[in-house]
């Protein structure tokens, strides 16, 4: 559930725009800042707030990628295996971090550290092959720099 | 005409900085703009002869003109910063190196538009660069080039960023509406076009990031200045991204008419090994593949793009070197555009999966001879059937490629078949 600093942020952020709605992803964003997902509760109580019935805000999550509607491992670790990062051997840093972090594509290690998922393109074709750990970057990486980064998180 | 000095990504250092953007002349193109009538700001840029750079290369000032002039509903702006085209990845630098650029531009266009309120959405795999444009707008908001009265002009215009959420359909501009308003990234039915009936029913124009940072240099130097610069039908800077088999993938800032094949070898370094080339994606993954042997004299413009039979798209280039299994770059794209189609239209909802699975045939040699045919069948049911160019998108990737490199699909053929 939304935290009363981050339902005043909410509040707030709702005034850029002239319909209450529009508030809505904005408010799943910081939802899923504090928690790090987003619950059925934290959902409802959202709709409760903008006026929205819980279904329509259950379609916005599903319908966008980046929202988890489940809890992820500490790190979540991306791996962009899209056309550019292909040519420069993403499937090679695929194979690296599903090895280390013992997640396939799509799953969480059974120590609950990584969630690991193949993405499509994060606008870093420049720096193929990459790989993002939360909100950075990692760019023009071999198998042996992908291990280096992953093997230093705590 | 060569440029030698760049008017997009300037090489200044900390440029990003407000007071380094001002002491090198920014900000004085709004403070110009503030001095001239509004249709007098956009009639320079439509006599520039700005063309969008988002993908459609639409004439920006004539865009513009369609927005009523007096409008009892409020008017929009929403500038497109989504950039989730594979193979792009250029406004992304202009958030990090030229940001106030960018905020000058919104403001001279919502001043030529009359509008109180633009809306900058940026994929939400930005974050850190959302954070970068973030600090810049507070920045400008500080110095009074934001808000209620700017200057003393007595116009007023809020900026606000707006967080995506990872879906690329919210590029297109009516589905990029419907996600500000917050809903799922549905594109829209046109007619009615933005400018009539955009965000919450009113007039709204979407442009842009790279398009909008373009406008302070022609309100600065006048559009005769600009529509000399690169290719006299689509002029101006540019930024090209370079990615795939070259030596220095980057965005490169040229004059738009540079022949690709100086972006490859010159700019980009060439390829690595000194293998051969076999073949480009010219414009980000939309646009039609063109093979090595189609690229002598073909320039980054919109003319002699579509003449070469493809398209100057978001001016992604991704460069394929002679060992590349085409097969698997065509399948990896037909995936992403599955993932990606919103679902709302049978053509695209069910052909983007088919087209995948079939490719997954090829890409295992499973595939038989009438497989070829069968691309091709799926795909021209999918183009022009469907309420957006996601469609067209995923169609015209396979048709260039069956149609150019056919012998890569006969190589895959199951051993039955051949």
């Amino acid at each position: 559930m939304l935290n009363e600093e981050n339902l005043k942020k909410i509040e707030e952020i709702g005034k850029r725009y002239p319909e209450a709605k529009a508030a809505l992803l904005p408010a799943l964003w910081i939802a899923q800042e504090q928690d790090g997902w987003i619950s059925e509760e934290t959902m409802k109580q959202i709709g409760d707030l903008l006026g929205l019935p819980y279904g329509h805000v259950l379609g916005v999550v599903t319908f966008y990628t980046m929202f988890n509607s489940k809890p992820l491992g500490t790190y979540h670790i991306e791996v962009c295996t899209n056309a550019s990062c292909q040519l420069r051997g993403s499937d090679k840093i695929l194979r690296k971090v599903e090895h280390v972090c013992s997640a396939g594509a799509g799953h969480t290690s059974p120590d609950g550290k990584w969630t690991v998922n193949e993405v499509e393109c994060m606008g870093a074709c420049g720096g193929a092959p990459m790989i993002a750990i939360g909100e950075e970057y990692y760019e023009n990486l071999t198998p042996d720099k992908v291990e280096e980064i992953l093997r230093k998180l705590p | 005409m060569t440029q030698t000095e760049h008017y997009i990504l300037p090489d200044i250092p900390e440029y990003h900085r407000i007071d380094v953007y001002e002491s090198n002349g920014g900000y004085a193109a709004f403070r110009k703009a503030l001095g001239m009538k509004p249709d007098e700001v956009t009639d320079e840029v439509k006599k520039s002869n700005l063309r969008g750079r988002g993908g459609a290369c639409f004439p920006t000032g004539l865009k513009w003109t369609f927005m009523p002039k007096t409008s009892d509903k409020p008017k929009y702006l929403a500038v497109n910063g989504d950039e989730s085209e594979p193979g792009t990845f250029k406004d992304r630098q202009i958030f990090e190196q030229n940001p106030h650029q960018l905020i000058e531009g919104i403001l001279i266009g919502c001043y030529a538009m009359g509008i109180t309120v633009a809306y900058v959405y940026i994929r939400g795999e930005y974050g850190k660069w959302i954070k970068m444009l973030q600090a810049a707008v507070d920045a400008a908001y500080e110095k009074g080039y934001i808000g209620k009265n700017i200057l003393g002009s007595g116009f007023s215009t809020e900026i606000y960023l707006h967080k995506g959420a990872g879906a690329y359909i919210c590029g297109e501009e009516s589905s990029l509406m419907n996600s500000i308003e917050g809903e799922r990234g549905y594109p829209r039915i046109k007619p009615p076009f933005p400018a009539q009936r955009g965000l919450w029913g009113c007039p709204t124009t979407i442009n842009n990031v790279e398009t909008m940072t373009n406008v302070p240099l022609i309100i600065t130097k006048g559009w005769e200045w600009y529509s000399k610069i690169g290719n006299v039908k689509h002029p101006g800077p540019i930024l090209v991204g370079i990615s795939g088999h070259v030596n220095k993938p980057g965005v490169y800032e040229v004059p738009t008419g540079v022949p690709l094949l100086e972006l490859i070898h010159t700019y980009a370094g060439g390829i690595p090994g000194d293998k051969k080339l076999k073949a480009v994606i010219p414009g980000g993954s939309s646009t039609m593949i063109l093979r090595a042997d189609q690229l002598d004299g073909v320039c980054m413009d919109a003319d002699s793009l579509k003449a070469a039979g493809s398209s100057v798209g978001t001016a992604g280039l991704i460069v394929m070197d002679e060992e590349t299994d085409l097969i698997r770059i065509l399948s990896r794209l037909a995936k992403f555009y599955h993932h990606e189609s919103c679902g709302q239209c049978t053509p695209c909802r069910e052909g983007t999966g088919w087209l995948h699975k079939v490719l997954e045939r090829f890409e295992h040699h499973q595939a038989k001879t009438e497989d070829i045919d069968l691309l091709l069948d799926i795909a021209n049911n999918i183009e022009g059937n469907t309420i957006c160019a996601l469609g067209d998108a995923a169609a015209w990737p396979v048709q260039s490629m069956v149609r150019r490199f056919r012998g890569e699909f006969e190589k895959c053929l199951a051993p039955a078949s051949h």
